[in-house]
């Protein structure tokens, strides 16, 4: 990675990927605040990711915006830029950068499995891949995301009196929940903590369907008895939950596999829903792609790392700081 | 095995008490015997269920899944169940059969099948279903269910009396068909055998310094605290049969204890090694428990002996109603009557005043034969549980020594990010000698300390060990110290915990070895 190093840093045009301190120029991948910082100079980044940094940080959280449409090639100097969705959240992408016929690929978060929230995952071959492993150990194979959902609505049976709080991250995590809820044919309206808001109207701007969501008013305790209530997870640990009687405590994460952590944050009922590859998306990926190097960016990165020896890979650990995942709590 | 698995991840995430309660009348009103009772005996841990190694269970796991990924998932996971189940590889279709065939497959399974049958099983079951059943044959379930949250569940269930489930429980038998009828109100009050069945016993609670100020201690007795484990003991024509506090059957361990006694009799006390009634330490003791055949040699090294609490039945007399003063005089004139070798009687203190007895209990203490006293209320009945009012311990004050910081682990689950479990040790010489480990008593801003420590000061790796610059001192409380062969220090302390951090102090001032051995041994 001559003309790359461990920053993320683009040398020959002098351009980092999401970085974590304020830039002269910053290709964003998505519009996650660990991905996403306000105060860049120049920033290339897709429409709904722009858009997405206005909404959080204000509509000059950066002095020049450059929009990049998905499979359009920007050529920068010798540099080609590509972007290619990722699956992760609306405007997510991964970034492909070819410099004189040698192709590196920034994978951003990602997933790979279907989401109607935002742009399919698309594969990208390449010679070195840069990846996140946010879930890079073989006990991480998250389940079918409609059984998950299907859980929740069947302790809606079951507990037809107790409000449900669901902890959500509020972008992306949020939309795909009610969308999921949506494709099961869950038609009540829906309720969300006003930190949920302002994205969610842009995801429904961005025609998306979300259906009828609410933001919580908590003078009637009695209209949430049985309803469903989306909330940041600091949300639900904090005074506001208890103004909901008797709720029973959710969580849409990837986190959620692990019992003893779901026990530890006291949650009732986990849903293992996740924005994430899993284990066997991540290592189907690096193969996929046909790399001979894979640098691992954040996350569980030994053992993705010993993976990739194991397969006659280069593997290398960038362990880049500032990457706390947002779905960890 | 799905509802069964399904009750006990419930039960895991739900940390309400009541709600637990609920949880289990649920399912046994929808479960059909025997599964219900099954799953009952289980979560009461009364079954004996065929244990495989968790190292087994890995042994399987690990011809498909490479060792360090295991080793990073379980750092990251930290339940070795939980790791194996979560990382299963291999998924086949087929249903488990129900919790009931599940059991009696495992007992009738023989050596050479058990391994491709595990296989199977473990293939063609959802995750929930794998954790569960990896719990369930590995041993333990740890869902912070106790037998008394069950038995308070079925009372419920049933609309039934607490006190009446107890009172029969430990007479009757997975899968408890008889105990479900009475519950469902279509069988009769099962009937026991009584010379055969353990008694829950009375246990005390911790004296706190303000119940001094409410209690007259003219109610009250004390007796010592016995270091030695409580038993019940059952006579029956001559047969003895000992029990432990959780309601095991150990007689097979103690087989000189006999008596010439032809009544049935039930009484309560402490079980001890020692000759002509002297206890020897908690150590020697502990050469005689846990096993199944005694040799001669053992017995006379090791000599046991019951010093008496309580008396419980006489002559088929329930006598748990009466007072402890009239229990006593029952006690005592049995004791006269049937006195050997076998057989001492637990001596009551004499005390006027709580500053008296406060006295004694500094005074008086034999270090390695008391853990306490036990001040027990004169008017009590003997009530099983642990009631409050009745009875207290207080136990005698942990002994602290400085040591220094040697060597860290990290944590698993909650705390692998964190270095939580250590290593101390005391001069020898100019050298240092570990003399335990302790990964408890701080708090979670030590904790923060002593990580920080760790990470910055570590001089030497040893896989996951880190051996780090010897300048922390730490003040270590524990409950007693026995000698030891296994340790190179020749000690081992008995429930060591970290009391204190001792940053100031400095490592030159921390004692020898042999000056600790003086003190403590």
């Amino acid at each position: 990675m001559k003309w790359i190093n461990e920053n993320l840093y683009i040398s020959p045009i002098n351009t980092y990927i999401d970085p974590s301190k304020p830039v002269e120029n910053a290709i964003i991948t998505h519009g996650h605040a660990d991905h996403a910082k306000p105060g860049h100079k120049n920033v290339l980044a897709t429409k709904e990711t722009i858009n997405i940094m206005k909404i959080r940080y204000g509509e000059n959280c950066a002095q020049n915006f450059q929009e990049l449409t998905l499979n359009k090639t920007l050529k920068i100097d010798d540099i080609k830029i590509t972007f290619y969705p990722a699956g992760h959240i609306l405007g997510s992408v991964q970034v492909l950068a070819e410099y004189k016929g040698e192709r590196i690929n920034f994978t951003g978060d990602y997933k790979t499995k279907k989401d109607k929230t935002c742009e399919n995952f698309e594969p990208v071959k390449c010679h070195t891949l840069v990846t996140e492993a946010t879930f890079g150990l073989p006990v991480f194979q998250h389940p079918n995301e409609h059984n998950e959902i299907k859980k929740l609505l069947r302790s809606l049976e079951l507990f037809p009196k107790r409000p449900h709080l669901v902890g959500v991250y509020a972008l992306g995590k949020a939309q795909r929940i009610i969308g999921l809820l949506r494709q099961q044919r869950y038609d009540k309206e829906i309720f969300i903590h006003g930190a949920l808001e302002k994205l969610c109207n842009y995801y429904v701007e961005e025609k998306i369907f979300l259906g009828k969501f609410l933001k919580t008013n908590l003078k009637d305790k009695k209209v949430y008895q049985g309803e469903i209530i989306l909330a940041p997870p600091s949300s639900i640990k904090n005074v506001w939950s208890r103004k909901f009687e008797d709720p029973i405590i959710c969580q849409a994460s990837g986190w959620m596999s692990i019992k003893q952590r779901a026990k530890q944050s006291l949650v009732e009922l986990p849903l293992i829903i996740s924005d994430h590859a899993d284990w066997n998306e991540l290592t189907q990926y690096i193969k996929l792609t046909g790399a001979e190097n894979v640098y691992v960016t954040h996350g569980r990165e030994e053992a993705i790392v010993h993976w990739c020896k194991l397969n006659q890979i280069n593997g290398l650990a960038l362990s880049l700081s500032g990457r706390e995942d947002e779905e960890d709590l | 095995m799905r509802s069964f698995s399904e009750l006990i991840n419930k039960l895991l995430l739900t940390s309400s008490r009541n709600r637990k309660v609920d949880v289990l009348c649920d399912y046994f009103k929808n479960a059909p015997d025997p599964d219900r009772g099954f799953t009952l005996a289980i979560i009461t841990n009364s079954l004996e269920i065929k244990n495989i190694p968790i190292s087994k269970i890995k042994e399987i796991v690990r011809e498909t899944v490479d060792e360090e990924l295991f080793a990073l998932s379980y750092d990251y996971v930290g339940d070795l169940a939980e790791t194996i189940s979560l990382i299963w590889p291999n998924k086949e279709n087929g249903n488990l059969p129900q919790i009931s065939k599940m059991i009696s497959i495992l007992k009738n399974i023989n050596k050479n099948e058990l391994t491709r049958k595990i296989h199977s099983f473990l293939s063609i079951a959802n995750e929930t279903e794998r954790w569960a059943l990896i719990k369930l044959i590995s041993g333990g379930l740890r869902i912070g269910v106790s037998s008394r949250l069950a038995k308070t569940a079925l009372a419920k269930f049933g609309e039934k009396k607490l006190d009446d489930i107890e009172k029969i429980w430990h007479g009757i038998d997975p899968p408890y068909e008889n105990l479900f009828k009475w519950l469902c109100d279509s069988g009769p009050f099962p009937e026991i055998d009584l010379k055969n069945t353990f008694n829950p016993m009375m246990l005390a609670n911790p004296l706190e310094d303000k119940d001094f100020i409410n209690l007259n201690c003219n109610n009250f007795v004390a007796e010592w605290k016995w270091d030695g484990i409580r038993v019940q003991i059952i006579i029956n024509d001559t047969k003895v049969k000992i029990f432990s506090r959780t309601g095991d059957d150990i007689s097979l361990s103690f087989p000189e204890i006999k008596t010439l006694e032809k009544n049935m009799v039930i009484l309560d006390g402490e079980l001890l090694v020692g000759r002509n009634h002297i206890p020897m330490n908690f150590n020697s003791l502990q050469q005689r428990l846990n096993r199944k055949k005694v040799s001669l040699k053992h017995i006379d090294d090791f000599p046991a002996f019951v010093k008496l609490y309580d008396i419980l039945y006489l002559n088929n007399d329930d006598l748990r109603e009466k007072n402890w003063e009239e229990r006593r005089n029952l006690l005592e004139n049995w004791y006269y009557k049937n006195k050997n070798e076998f057989f001492d009687l637990s001596k009551i203190i004499n005390f006027n005043s709580w500053k008296n007895l406060t006295a004694i209990r500094k005074n008086e203490i034999i270090d390695e034969q008391h853990e306490g006293l036990m001040i027990k209320r004169k008017s009590s009945p003997y009530i099983s549980g642990r009631p409050k009012g009745h009875w207290y311990k207080w136990k005698k004050d942990p002994k602290t020594v400085d040591a220094i910081l040697m060597y860290a682990v990290r944590g698993h689950g909650k705390r692998s990010s964190y270095y939580s479990d250590f290593t101390f040790g005391l001069w020898d010489g100019n050298q240092l000698s570990p003399i335990g480990k302790a990964y408890f008593g701080f708090n979670d801003n030590e904790l923060k300390i002593l990580d920080k420590f760790v990470r910055n000061n570590t001089i030497k790796k040893y896989g996951p060990v880190r051996e780090v610059e010897k300048t922390f001192v730490i003040e270590v409380a524990f409950d007693s110290v026995n000698s030891s062969t296994r340790h190179k220090s020749g000690v081992a302390l008995r429930f060591p915990r970290i009391k204190r951090l001792r940053e100031d102090k400095p490592t030159s001032e921390v004692i020898q070895l042999c000056e600790f051995k003086l003190e403590f041994l």
